[in-house]
């Protein structure tokens, strides 16, 4: 198996990558403010959608029942795609994935493929593996593009390019293009766009997309998009390749029902997404004649094999827990060395990649819950990071680290009322040494982050039990001498 | 009524202003106190950092030790979101079919402080007197998983002289988050950065919360930047009448 998680396997730990990130001014100003638009927009349409709540209910339990008979429904959406002229590949992993893709473009006798968004993509590193055969991918997703244009990485879900603005855009697209001249106006740079991308949909007769939803009963695809350009790639191709993840499937066609609900509130703040491009298998004479499908595991059966995280691949990919993440407002999404950024990145990515990662990722979150609360199909993200935790500490974890050694002393600590209150005592006298002026200043260890930027108040004299315990021999003693 | 008070480790150790605060409360409103000294550690720490095998035998001892206790109040709201949130899977998981029996049992009588005076005892109004410029840190246990909502507002709009102000930001996370704020120091400490700047914003001469952790981390912060603005329990404030502050 090679599974393949973007760039993930050569990710720096993110307490590493993140205060680079967090030098940099712009990007977090940037990050900032574009967060702080789509929480805005959320808040709204999820304020007016009286029955979000029931909503979230019934994609939760849509997702897990889907997920239970992921076979039978994989195998269903298999053969209604099959018998509208679609075809189905299964890939275990991303190279497998990479090899059918990478065949089926050769044998069309492309040289260069349009893509509408798919983060499916980016996860198995497809750009490169096309690149590698002579194969020219053009991503048409305007943030996409931005990112390819720029040799960049995505560092949100949805909003791949947030972490720029509108003049670091305006820069690259004049140093890509070989513009003379251009405005940094929404107008200036659309026009630029649309201009490079045009062209692309006339010339290129091979489109590669990804799916929001597959819908077993019908073997239809779902994409949803703001832009249009998702829509030229679906529909002016000759040969369309779609690639997805095998939880993308849901039942029925009324089940989308629910999903473009909650999806376009939770993700970029509308009521509906712009352009809804539904298509099932091949209508003769009418967009594209040869139809893909490629279904890919890459490590969600394994996830799906584990009680605990399954309700990871309940995931919509709408990024409304990275936008209200206060972590990743900070940081934008690259510390998370993945393509999936964020509280989900920091669940999917450890669980996908083997547990890769998982010393570092599911720690980047103070678990203060704002992903949960928003999560349109009820992910308890900060329980699966809990859970992951504890497999980290399990599975990877030497006994003789320092946080290991003083967790299990503390857990004896604990385990006895005697030994809570020894431990009491020593604290209160080994802190002395760090006490100035009645506070403590500077700390070793890996204490030595806390009192990095804070100060910390020493033990007081006396603890709680103590100061009980005086109080009852005084009313002891009154009560005797009464 | 009478109440036991579970004080948690880190108010015991560090904060027991706020645990002599809670018993004055408590006993000015008319009901007993009690304190088990067998009481420790609810496994908050350790099942959040991922020693889940090594919180086990401390949700043992929290049932054993409480398991025929009326009514436990615990002014931490992330120690009884501890317990609401993990402690039933925590038994299920165990196999330990007596043990699920007392840990359902036990739920349902255990409190947070602003729960108990408010939903339990229907007290809204404490008798405090507090005659200084407030603004209260809604902690995120208290917000996501307690689900207190304006319970400690409604506390701390019945105390006289106390002027609240709002704190903006005030769903936002201060950058604690236990361990976190050891491993990723610098993320930490950004977050604590902006809940600064918003608490100073407010000129407010407290911050309070119903959870001396939040408290303890936005302190170390001011403290380090000189603001010379204090940090008070909800608990410490509900516990000083006028007579009190005479004094």
């Amino acid at each position: 198996m090679s599974i393949r998680v973007g760039n993930a396997a050569d990710a720096p730990p993110f307490p590493q990558a993140a205060p680079a990130l967090l030098d940099d001014a712009q990007l977090r100003k940037n990050v900032r403010h574009a967060t702080d638009v789509i929480t805005r927009k959320r808040a709204l349409v999820v304020g007016e959608q009286k029955d979000w709540q029931a909503l979230r209910s019934s994609a939760s339990a849509i997702k897990a029942h889907t997920l239970r008979y992921l076979d039978d429904y994989l195998v269903q959406f298999e053969k209604a795609c099959t018998a509208a002229g679609g075809r189905v590949h299964w890939a275990a992993d991303a190279d497998e994935a990479n090899r059918i893709i990478v065949g089926l473009v050769r044998q069309y006798g492309g040289r260069e493929v349009i893509k509408v968004k798919t983060m499916t993509s980016d996860e198995i590193g497809l750009n490169k593996a096309l690149e590698a055969e002579g194969i020219h991918p053009h991503e048409t997703d305007l943030a996409d593009m931005i990112i390819q244009l720029g040799k960049d990485q995505p560092s949100h879900i949805v909003v791949p390019a947030l972490h720029k603005n509108r003049q670091q855009v305006r820069e690259i697209f004049m140093r890509t293009m070989g513009l003379k001249e251009l405005g940094d106006r929404p107008e200036d740079l659309t026009a630029a766009a649309r201009q490079y991308l045009r062209e692309k949909f006339l010339r290129v007769k091979i489109g590669v997309s990804g799916a929001n939803f597959l819908i077993a009963e019908t073997g239809g695809v779902c994409v949803v998009e703001s832009e249009g350009n998702g829509r030229m790639c679906l529909t002016l191709p000759d040969v369309l390749i779609t690639v997805a993840g095998i939880e993308k499937v849901i039942p029925r066609f009324r089940d989308l029902e629910v999903f473009l609900q909650l999806l376009p509130r939770s993700a970029t703040g509308e009521r509906m997404n712009p352009y809804n491009s539904l298509w099932t298998g091949v209508k003769l004479g009418e967009g594209p004649q040869e139809f893909h499908v490629v279904l890919l595991d890459n490590g969600r059966t394994g996830i799906l094999a584990d009680a605990e995280g399954r309700q990871t691949l309940h995931c919509i990919r709408c990024g409304a827990c990275l936008n209200t993440c206060p972590v990743y407002r900070q940081t934008g999404g690259h510390a998370y060395g993945s393509i999936y950024a964020g509280p989900i990145g920091a669940i999917l990515t450890p669980q996908l990649f083997d547990m890769e990662h998982a010393e570092s990722l599911p720690y980047a979150s103070s678990l203060c819950g704002a992903c949960y609360e928003v999560c349109p199909v009820k992910i308890n993200i900060p329980e699966v990071l809990i859970h992951l935790r504890g497999r980290a500490v399990r599975e990877r974890q030497s006994d003789a680290s320092e946080e290991a050694v003083a967790m299990k002393t503390m857990a004896q600590i604990f385990a006895d009322r005697r030994s809570f209150e020894a431990a009491q005592r020593l604290g209160r006298l080994g802190q002395w040494p760090f006490v100035r002026d009645g506070w403590i200043r500077r700390l070793p260890g890996m204490l030595g982050n806390w009192t990095a930027v804070r100060d910390l108040q020493p033990l007081p004299k006396q603890t709680f039990r103590s100061w009980w315990r005086e109080r009852e021999h005084k009313r002891e003693k009154e009560r005797r001498d009464a | 009524m009478r109440i036991s008070l579970f004080i948690t480790c880190y108010n015991d150790t560090l904060f027991p202003e706020t645990g002599k605060s809670v018993v004055r409360l408590l006993e000015r409103l008319g009901h007993e106190v009690e304190f088990r000294f067998e009481q420790t550690c609810c496994g908050q720490m350790h099942y959040n950092t991922g020693y889940q095998v090594e919180a086990m035998p401390l949700l043992r001892r929290f049932v054993d030790i409480f398991k025929d206790a009326e009514v436990i109040c615990v002014p931490s709201s992330s120690c009884v979101g501890m317990m609401r949130d993990h402690y039933a899977k925590m038994a299920e998981a165990s196999g330990d079919a007596e043990l699920v029996q007392a840990v359902n049992a036990l739920l349902p009588r255990i409190y947070e402080l602003s729960e108990l005076l408010v939903k339990k005892l229907g007290v809204e109004n404490v008798g405090a007197y507090y005659p200084h410029r407030v603004t209260y840190h809604a902690s995120c246990h208290s917000l996501r998983s307690l689900h207190l909502g304006d319970l400690p507002l409604r506390l701390l709009r019945n105390v006289r002289g106390l002027e609240l102000v709002k704190l903006e930001g005030v769903e936002q996370c201060c950058g604690f988050g236990g361990t976190f704020a050891v491993k990723n120091g610098d993320v930490s400490a950004a977050m604590l950065a902006d809940k600064l700047r918003c608490v100073e914003d407010t000129r407010a001469e407290v911050c309070t919360a119903v959870d001396n952790s939040c408290l303890m981390h936005i302190l170390g912060g001011l403290h380090r930047q000189r603001a010379g603005v204090k940090t008070v329990h909800l608990a410490e404030i509900l516990a000083l009448t006028e007579e009190e502050s005479v004094r």
